[in-house]
């Protein structure tokens, strides 16, 4: 019969264990009905006492003034923007891996995509974060966007790159919200309609948008989902270049280069593989869920950690053989003696960086270092400090020596309350990832059990006696009552 | 909208749904709807639904949102308040794509999903029939309305044969109507009246 496809003899199936369609429900939605751990109510308490440091430290700066960070005369953004570019480098991998992957026709896709989309929308909302509170009079936030007002009207510039991150970000949040939630319903309507408790069947009755999984639903449902990632593949890759563009239209040695949009993408990709490692090599462990999450999944993104790691690597080289073969005198210093010069202030930062993002991964040339789940955790989190540390080189590095040579003794270190809000927002992304590990399905249910009768073990056999038939055969009968 | 008659039958297997949709339709039962857990590919063709058109409207709405983009930074900037950026053209359109993009995007991605909400009828507190609870968890299930013509024993007979595995027949609401979930379930189980068949 078509509707089955075939499936590759030499690859492991993307489902384990013998399961059918219900215990499918039940493994995924059990974590859901049962009370919550021990460990999760540590964790979410932890996050939550984050949170709350967070908002206090964003209160002092609101109330005290930009003042209250270490910010001084020549670095004017330090760890806010670097963290701003980190959170949203980290947003990318959720839509690349639910849109891209999409189109690509990659079936494990379907094991991860929905925790990863809402690691996304986290990542996107403690982005945001920054660039706002940067803002110091947050009261006025609402002047970067185009309205008709009494100064003039006065509108914002639409040439600006900063104008253009307004756009990118939030078309960015809003589609991959859209996208997250319209894959939700369906599942959310499972939950919905297992639920014993009155609460729980208010709450997912409100949430399922009375969704009943009608045929013709479900054909809008597919052609939605398809549109909204061939949109989400092309804006994933705008995100990350229109930061880079933030950079790289300035005329700032060590910003201005053309390598840059290709390059940020690269390692937004590489970051935000890493955060959806580090996160679901833990959830798949507490949940249970290592049938569904298998070692294939923890290698095929493993692949993917070193392959973009090496295209970040690339380009740290071409930027160096760029600056050397540009002969310009500022570009150059930037490169050979601000970054690459282990002993200038900041050296350290730069060779922290190469050998967390570029020499690190490329352990995951090896199999059975791919396959390791202490491994994965551990380089996980060093990618991660690797990526933060690459915003941080790209921003501080190329400020902290401007053209003013009495300027440049100051070295920058951040205050408490720089450090206290880039905690704040680990608490808010994690207090938002338990929460939605708690009360909505982390695996996308519907999607699992479409690709179950490709994969699962036990239909394997009925699926072959099925395909025996001639698909000819199948073929005219739809054509035929296509017509009537 | 009404309240009508129907026939229910469960199957707990795609293959069987396949051979039954079109042996009711060529029986001649009015179909009501086939609910199931998941998409599958084909039923729709099976069951004889035309194609959606809701890419089309996601079209219509970029082209909307490209236009309008273009259009209104266009005017403020050569009409409205024309700013010398850096001895910049006036009408810088290299400069404006960007924006023009993620509006594209934008209004796309939120038109289509409205359409989606509308033309499924979806919103927070929209309460639909549902006709078995299992249909979004593993069963799929086939709804065949009752007419004059089609007596409700007949249908039901009939599903047996086409192998569907529990069969009952409802009354119910077709459309929606405002409602809660924890309130109102009753309803499914009195208007059920079950029939067996092996």
């Amino acid at each position: 019969m078509a509707l089955l496809k075939y499936e590759s003899q030499v690859r492991p199936p993307l489902v384990e264990g013998n399961k059918d369609y219900h215990q499918v429900t039940e493994d995924i939605v059990r974590p859901i009905e049962a009370p919550p751990s021990r460990l999760w109510w540590i964790g979410f308490l932890i996050s939550v006492a984050l949170l709350l440091f967070g908002i206090y430290s964003v209160y002092r700066e609101v109330t005290y003034g930009v003042g209250q960070w270490n910010l001084n005369k020549t670095i004017g953004w330090g760890w806010d923007i670097t963290n701003f570019v980190w959170w949203v480098g980290i947003g990318h991998a959720g839509t690349l891996i639910s849109a891209i992957l999409l189109l690509f026709r990659q079936g494990w896709r379907t094991g991860v995509n929905r925790a990863a989309e809402a690691m996304t929308i986290f990542a996107v909302m403690c982005a945001g974060q920054f660039p706002i509170w940067h803002m110091g009079r947050v009261w006025m936030a609402f002047f970067v966007l185009p309205y008709p007002n009494t100064r003039g009207p006065l509108w914002v510039n639409f040439n600006s790159p900063l104008l253009w991150d307004v756009f990118a970000i939030s078309t960015y949040f809003t589609v991959s919200l859209l996208f997250w939630y319209s894959g939700l319903i369906p599942d959310l309507a499972t939950v919905r309609d297992r639920a014993r408790l009155k609460w729980r069947k208010a709450m997912y009755g409100v949430l399922s948008f009375g969704w009943t999984g009608s045929t013709k639903h479900w054909q809008r449902h597919e052609s939605l989902s398809l549109v909204l990632a061939g949109l989400s593949t092309p804006l994933v890759l705008s995100v990350h270049t229109v930061v880079s563009f933030d950079f790289a239209t300035s005329v700032i040695p060590g910003w201005h280069t053309t390598i840059f949009p290709p390059y940020f993408v690269a390692g937004a990709i590489f970051s935000g593989f890493a955060m959806v490692q580090t996160l679901l090599v833990v959830t798949r462990k507490v949940l249970h869920l290592e049938e569904y999450i298998t070692m294939e999944h923890i290698e095929v993104m493993n692949k993917v950690i070193v392959l973009t790691g090496s295209i970040v690597g690339i380009a740290y080289l071409t930027e160096l053989f760029v600056a050397w073969y540009g002969q310009n005198k500022y570009e150059g210093w930037a490169f050979m003696e601000n970054r690459a010069n282990l002993f200038s202030p900041y050296g350290w930062a730069y060779w922290l960086m190469m050998s967390c993002n570029v020499l690190s991964p490329q352990i995951f040339w090896f199999r059975k270092l791919r396959r390791n789940l202490t491994v994965t955790f551990f380089m996980s989190v060093i990618v991660n400090i690797g990526m933060w540390f690459e915003r941080f080189v790209i921003i501080v590095t190329s400020l902290y020596r401007d053209y003013l040579p009495s300027s440049w003794s100051t070295y920058y270190t951040p205050t408490i309350w720089e450090i206290g809000f880039y905690l704040g927002t680990f608490g808010l992304f994690f207090t938002c990832f338990f929460l939605f590990a708690k009360f909505f399905p982390v695996i996308a249910l519907a999607e699992i059990k479409h690709i179950l009768k490709k994969s699962g073990e036990n239909y394997k056999a009925h699926a072959a006696d099925i395909d025996r038939k001639p698909t000819s055969e199948f073929f005219e009968e739809t054509h035929e009552t296509n017509h009537h | 909208m009404a309240i009508k008659k129907f026939a229910v039958g469960c199957f707990d297997e795609e293959g069987v749904l396949f051979d039954a949709v079109k042996r009711v339709r060529k029986a001649g039962y009015k179909l009501h709807d086939v609910y199931t857990p998941f998409p599958i590919h084909g039923l729709d063709k099976v069951m004889g639904l035309r194609d959606t058109s809701i890419h089309t409207a996601g079209f219509i709405y970029a082209v909307f949102g490209t236009v309008t983009a273009l259009s209104f930074m266009t005017w403020v900037f050569t009409s409205d308040w024309p700013l010398n950026i850096g001895g910049k053209p006036m009408f810088a359109l290299p400069a404006w794509i960007p924006i023009m993009f993620e509006f594209t995007v934008l209004c796309s991605c939120v038109g289509m999903v409205l359409t989606f909400c509308y033309l499924c009828q979806l919103a927070p507190f929209v309460r639909k029939h549902h006709f078995h609870l299992r249909s979004t968890d593993d069963l799929f299930v086939m709804v065949i309305e009752c007419t004059p013509k089609t007596s409700e024993a007949e249908v039901s007979t009939f599903l047996g044969t086409i192998g569907a595995k529990e069969i009952n027949v409802q009354r119910a609401e077709t459309g929606w109507w405002l409602g809660r979930y924890d309130r109102e379930q009753k309803l499914l189980d009195t208007r059920t009246e079950t029939v067996t068949v092996h």
